[in-house]
């Protein structure tokens, strides 16, 4: 049973991922699109988590810690350059 | 005392957050937290903010205790109107007048309010009177706007005692 | 496994995957963008908080003892949401993204966007 809802979790995690893949392609504005980035990152975290649970190993949080701390700081230095045309002033 | 820890407060923070990553409280790893949590905030002595200290912890836990409830029981309602026809919400800006001082306690405010089902924060005047709220569905934008002063601004009032 | 620890963390998973999936169609679905900012940072908050949990409790009773090294994605990822939100919305404000016709007070958008006190007449109290 824990395979079982482990696999259907993995595959809302990847339907939901191809959502936010359709909605980088249509925008329509620079928001939306990093917005999507930022959900997609936040979904790979859990798509890696998910992938260690079913390998059974824990190897794979410190990927999982390293995507949530690099993730945020891109969707901040993107957010910057829209706002100020530059990241570090 | 005061030389050895600059900021108190992050250095229990390290000390937790060394321990919890590697996941043992074996003498060694202790005693590396222990190196982190003094030498990192002496590092960082110089770029120090005088932040507003937390007059009241207890009442603090019990502010993220009710923030949490919160979060879990208001998104079952916030999941219900996303898959419900959008027609029918009301998206609306509204603004707050803060009555909080300082950046830090308006921060906490700001992000408590992001993060309860919704409302985003989405701006503050530049003179930290009015903070910009957008909801996903606002009914009734004066019970809003006093529902958020009394359940969270009051006692963030209380806890930093501002 | 104990059949029930097994029936709470399979229901943990399969409500984390549904939070998740919901974020994603709502970001999809919504009409403007300050209403699809709202999907995301907390649908998705509560779905990611959902899978750690059950990955926190899945990996205690695996390996015995306590496993709490997943808190710090979740701790990291609940003061971090709020903070990208807030300067998403910064950046449309910025933009002047097209805002749904049916909004209330679209009006205070410009005076976000300064950064200004709302007009007298928008006051709703003292």
């Amino acid at each position: 049973m824990l395979m079982m809802s482990l696999i259907t979790a993995t595959a809302m995690v990847v339907i939901a991922m191809c959502l936010n893949l359709f909605t980088l392609f249509k925008g329509p504005d620079q928001p939306d699109r990093i917005l999507a980035v930022d959900t997609m990152y936040i979904n790979s975290i859990a798509l890696i988590l998910l992938f260690g649970l079913i390998m059974g190993t824990s190897l794979y949080f410190e990927a999982a810690l390293l995507i949530a701390m690099l993730g945020f700081v891109s969707t901040a230095a993107l957010c910057k350059y829209v706002l100020r045309g530059d990241i570090i002033e | 005392m005061r030389f050895l820890f600059p900021m108190p407060f992050q250095s229990l923070v390290l000390f937790i957050v060394w321990l919890l990553l590697s996941e043992s409280v074996e003498p060694g790893h202790i005693v590396l937290a222990t190196i982190l949590a003094i030498g990192i905030p002496q590092m960082l002595r110089g770029v120090q903010v005088n932040s507003m200290a937390i007059q009241k912890p207890f009442l603090a836990l019990l502010y993220a205790i009710k923030v949490f409830g919160d979060i879990v029981f208001a998104n079952f309602e916030v999941a219900v109107q996303v898959l419900g026809p959008s027609k029918n919400l009301k998206p609306g800006f509204f603004a707050i007048p803060l009555d909080l001082k300082g950046e830090f306690p308006i921060t906490i405010l700001a992000s408590t309010i992001c993060l309860t089902p919704g409302t985003v924060s989405a701006e503050v005047s530049s003179d930290q009177k009015w903070l910009y709220v957008h909801a996903l569905n606002l009914v009734d934008e004066a019970e809003t706007i006093e529902g958020i002063k009394t359940r969270y601004e009051k006692p963030l009032k209380e806890i930093f005692g501002c | 496994m104990n059949v029930y620890v097994e029936l709470i963390v399979s229901a943990l998973l399969i409500m984390g995957g549904l939070f998740v999936l919901l974020g994603s169609i709502g970001l999809l679905k919504l009409p403007d963008f300050y209403m699809r900012l709202h999907t995301p940072t907390k649908a998705t908050t509560l779905g990611m908080g959902a899978l750690l949990v059950a990955s926190m409790i899945i990996t205690s009773v695996r390996n015995g003892g306590l496993s709490a090294h997943e808190l710090l994605i979740s701790i990291f990822l609940f003061i971090t949401a709020p903070v990208s939100a807030m300067m998403l919305a910064k950046t449309a404000l910025h933009l002047q993204v097209k805002i749904a016709e049916n909004s209330r007070n679209p009006e205070l958008a410009d005076t976000a966007k300064q950064q200004e006190h709302p007009a007298q007449s928008e006051k709703t109290e003292g």
